[in-house]
């Protein structure tokens, strides 16, 4: 009986299989593989895995919706490791050999500069959901987190602004890469447009995964005592957890000196005691303590999807401006395939010009018709004691990027469009 | 004076309308205090400050917490702590919370204000420890409305070191005074002080700004300038003492790193790439150990390191161990081959912990007791973590240097390394001696990754940035002794500290590698050399 059960399902599977795979097209072709390029080891992998998590949350969700076009989405994880080079590797696996339509990846700017040529030799595509230094413009690329003018400089206007403290004094301190360098020169010369002379800005780099910011802190305590004091931090990755640590334990209190973070979220913050840290500050366009209805949902997707896959830190799930960034990624080309009713990367580029999408942030968020880049609303917010972001200022509507901003010398004659 | 009159005639007006016990502010000061906007804000806060009355106390706590909430369809601001509201003019509970309640942002700035407005009101408080804290938080105020209250402090102040800190209190109000003797006064007075916001303010009178001093009295400058030397002088000292113990830190940390790697390397001659990994698997049996308290024996969970410590120990010994019975010990004499073999062994660490634990970093706690510091000046605070750590690397190095000098096991580890075939002819059972030694120099490799795991991150890679570290103390040192490892551990960290204090932490990290290269070249024996038969063979 069973046995016979057993054949006569079988069958019917068959049936049903053959009813579904028949077309022009073998079975295999029924799906669109899509990359994901995160970190999942190394020091930046404190930052990126749960990117990998949320774009596979959002690509579940929309097969669970029919996919795109009636295909099912096909995610290829890979993971380069923290490694610069093997970020290129990876994504030349990813286009030439797994020939996925998109990839969604990278968060540190050295990483992207790193596959940039393999996805301008390959004509892949790619969708970066970090801020980021700018400075760059590619037709393969699409920028989903902000550039300078849509974080960097509104922050360091809010901290000299009175509200803000009224800074007269700044310490750029940053990872001893591409992105806070860049950063901090456009600061610099912001800075300087705004009279604070050079003896009043005090630039410092520590390598990857530094932990020992005794000297550091020590240093910051002694230039602040020249003057009211911000810390304008670039660190990236794991170091943050002893940066803020040893901020905590030297007893540097954010409403003497307080740090405004580029690259610190919420998640970041998970495993620091935040009770020393009220006060300091972090620039994004996205908060999870944001209340809208949008913003609720993701949360709640989110909660849910982490409790059903039983990621680590299921318990407290969190969301921050880099996944919603990528969720925001994943929707916009999602429109543009089906508005170019194909997955080619050239027919896909120009689609996703002009998408629009109700974001997280509780704005409806535009990208640009020409620069690749979002106009996004930006927020500061200053750390609480259970770990979240209170907004203390913001701006009042989406802001176009800059990608090429105008503290760099040369970068008026640059057109706002990729070439 | 008469806007003070004038608030306690509202306020007492208003606990007779009300037939409370005195309400603290009025409905318009908290209506101001509630609404965005710093400018009304900060006025009605120092109107209050000024007034010192001390029942405003628990509504200036509650904003400076953010537990102040307004609410538009009740036109009220409500105090909402746990879910309860309590009117905050009536100082009624509210029945029910209403649904379109909105937070009091404060933000730093604001926060600042409140604390030194509650500061000045608690300065008459009868608790000592209040009025100390008080007078500290008001160190860097320079709202000149503020002084009346606390010349009133200072007069009924019987306490020395309060009197202390509120006569400063009082010279930072008096600068601005009208009068040109009391603010040289004021400013002669500074020079005594510990905090670095005192510089802030003198460096502030000596500005120029276009070209002209903002201090137009040359007197009042030329003091100022005598104070700041005097301040800053002091100021200097705590940093050297800061750097110093930095110094001493780092110094301990690279200890503990290679104090295990000096007995299996140093003594043994076993380079041993996977040294690093044991002390990574030190690091996570911590986790493992804290994660067991907690869910436990959650009250004991302060004291979990004196259980992870032992634990820590024993995990790595076992595996160091098993390392040197399984693979090391058919490689003795081959030193390239045991490179390669321990080289694999930590990849293979590595990745199996990974594949356990995940490739993301792991959360270990600091204890309530390790975290925060104790404050040596005013500008120094040594962190208590780092104090425990140089305190258990002493410890550690104790130990070690009496198990290698008093005891059996010491005694049989130092014949066998120095004649292995006498030894083995006086009857040591040399095979048995190398693993027990390989165990002890694992251990003491787990041991620094318990210390670790209090500072630093917890992940896979944890052991790939100390094992570089861990051999150039050790070479540094000079191979074969335990007094070279610890002056060669002290005298990186504290180099490392002081180019670090000059130029970056970048540059200080190949200053010092480079200065190693250097002086192996000049001396590759290293710092002490072992002199003798052993040292040639």
């Amino acid at each position: 009986m069973q046995r016979r059960g057993f054949l006569k399902q079988l069958a019917v599977g068959a049936a049903v299989a053959a009813a579904f795979s028949y077309g022009p097209y073998a079975q295999a072709a029924d799906t669109i593989k899509v990359g994901i390029l995160h970190s999942l080891s190394g020091t930046m992998a404190i930052s990126e895995t749960v990117l990998k998590d949320v774009a596979l949350m959002a690509i579940e969700e929309i097969n669970a919706k029919g996919g795109v076009m009636g295909k099912k989405l096909e995610p290829v994880v890979v993971d380069p490791a923290s490694n610069w080079p093997l970020f290129a590797e990876k994504a030349k696996q990813l286009i030439g050999q797994d020939k996925v339509s998109v990839v969604f990846g990278c968060w540190t700017s050295v990483s992207r500069k790193s596959v940039l040529p393999v996805f301008k030799e390959l004509n892949g595509l790619l969708f970066y959901p970090v801020q980021y230094e700018g400075e760059e413009l590619e037709k393969n690329v699409f920028y989903t987190g902000a550039a300078p003018n849509q974080q960097a400089i509104p922050a360091t206007e809010y901290l000299m602004s009175k509200e803000g403290g009224g800074a007269k004094r700044f310490v750029l301190l940053g990872t001893d890469y591409v992105y806070p360098r860049t950063t901090n020169k456009i600061l610099r010369s912001f800075l300087k447009s705004k009279g604070i002379a050079d003896k009043d800005i005090d630039e410092k780099y520590t390598p990857f995964g530094h932990s020992d910011y005794q000297t550091i802190v020590a240093d910051i305590k002694k230039f602040s005592a020249g003057g009211k004091t911000a810390v304008i931090s670039t660190i990236n990755g794991d170091s943050n957890v002893p940066f803020y640590k040893e901020l905590g334990n030297q007893g540097l209190k954010a409403t003497d000196v307080p740090v405004v973070a580029f690259s610190v979220g919420e998640e970041e913050l998970r495993g620091v005691d935040t009770k020393p840290l009220v006060g300091h500050l972090a620039a994004w366009n996205y908060f999870m303590s944001l209340k809208n209805p949008a913003n609720d949902e993701f949360k709640k997707k989110w909660a849910a999807y982490a409790k059903a896959k039983k990621l680590p830190g299921a318990d407290k799930p969190l969301t921050n401006d880099p996944m919603e960034a990528t969720y925001i990624g994943i929707y916009m080309w999602k429109q543009a395939v089906e508005k170019a009713k194909s997955t080619d990367v050239n027919k896909v580029i120009p689609a996703v010009a002009g998408q629009t999408f109700k974001a997280p942030s509780g704005f409806t968020i535009k990208m640009d018709e020409n620069n690749h880049h979002l106009h996004r609303a930006v927020f500061i917010g200053e750390v609480q004691a259970d770990g979240q972001f209170k907004v203390v200022w913001k701006t009042p509507g989406p802001v176009k990027a800059a990608p090429w901003s105008p503290f760099i010398a040369g970068n008026d004659k640059k057109k706002g469009e990729p070439e | 004076m008469n806007l003070v009159r004038l608030i306690r005639c509202v306020l007492a007006v208003c606990a007779l309308a009300v037939g409370l016990p005195a309400a603290a502010l009025t409905p318009e000061q908290i209506d101001k205090l509630a609404a965005p906007g710093s400018d009304a804000r900060a006025e009605a806060l120092n109107s209050i400050a000024a007034a010192g009355d001390e029942s405003a106390i628990p509504f200036l706590s509650a904003l400076a917490e953010g537990n102040v909430q307004t609410s538009v369809s009740l036109k009220k601001v409500l105090i909402v702590i746990d879910g309860k509201g309590i009117d905050a003019v009536t100082g009624k509970p509210v029945a029910k919370l209403p649904e379109d309640l909105d937070e009091v942002v404060a933000n730093n700035v604001f926060r600042r204000e409140l604390a030194a407005a509650i500061a000045t009101l608690r300065l008459t408080s009868g608790d000592r420890a209040v009025r100390l804290a008080a007078a500290k938080t008001l160190q860097d105020e320079t709202e000149s409305d503020r002084l009346p209250l606390v010349e009133r402090a200072i007069a009924k102040e019987t306490d020395a070191d309060i009197k202390a800190l509120l006569e400063r209190v009082r010279a930072n109000l008096q600068l601005n005074s009208k009068d040109k003797t009391i603010r040289l006064a004021a400013i002669t007075s500074l020079g005594s002080s510990v905090n670095p916001g005192t510089k802030t303010i003198l460096l502030e009178m000596l500005a120029k700004k276009g070209g002209e001093f903002v201090e137009p009295d040359a007197d009042i400058r030329f003091a100022a300038q005598k104070s700041l030397t005097e301040v800053e002088g002091r100021l200097t000292k705590g940093e050297r003492i800061g750097q110093v113990f930095s110094g001493v830190s780092l110094g301990s940390i690279l200890l503990l790193a290679a104090l295990g790697l000096a007995i299996t390397y140093g003594l043994m001659g076993v380079i041993n790439m996977a040294h690093g990994e044991l002390i990574m698997i030190g690091a996570y049996t911590t986790h493992v150990v804290q994660n067991l308290v907690r869910a436990n024996a959650p009250d004991l969970f302060n004291w979990y390191l004196l259980a992870a410590v032992p634990a820590s120990f024993m995990v790595a010994a076992a595996v160091g161990m098993a390392l040197e019975r399984g693979v090391i010990r058919f490689l003795y004499g081959r030193p390239l081959e045991t490179l390669l073999a321990t080289w694999g062994i930590s990849l293979i660490l590595i990745q199996a912990v990974r594949t356990i634990f995940g490739a993301q970093n792991v959360q270990v706690e600091n204890p309530v007791w390790m975290s925060g510091g104790v404050e040596l000046l005013s500008n120094v605070v040594l962190p208590w973590s780092r104090i425990v750590i140089i305190g258990f690397s002493a410890a550690v190095l104790l130990l070690v240097w009496l198990a290698l000098t008093r005891t059996r096991l010491g005694l049989f580890v130092r014949g066998v390394t120095q004649n292995r075939a006498m030894a083995s002819c006086m009857g040591v059972h040399t095979g048995r001696i190398d693993t027990w030694c390989f165990g002890l120099g694992s251990g003491i490799a787990g041991l620094a990754g318990c210390a670790l795991s209090q500072i630093g991150n917890v992940g896979p890679d944890l052991g790939q940035s100390y094992i570089v570290d861990s051999f150039m103390v050790v070479v540094l040192g000079g191979v074969g002794q335990l007094a070279g490892t610890v002056y060669a551990a002290m005298g990186l960290g504290i180099v490392n500290k002081f180019l670090e204090g000059i130029s970056g932490a970048v540059v200080a990290k190949i200053a010092v590698l480079v200065f190693i290269i250097i002086f192996i070249q000049k001396r590759p024996q290293g710092m002490f050399a072992l002199k003798g038969r052993f040292a040639d063979a």
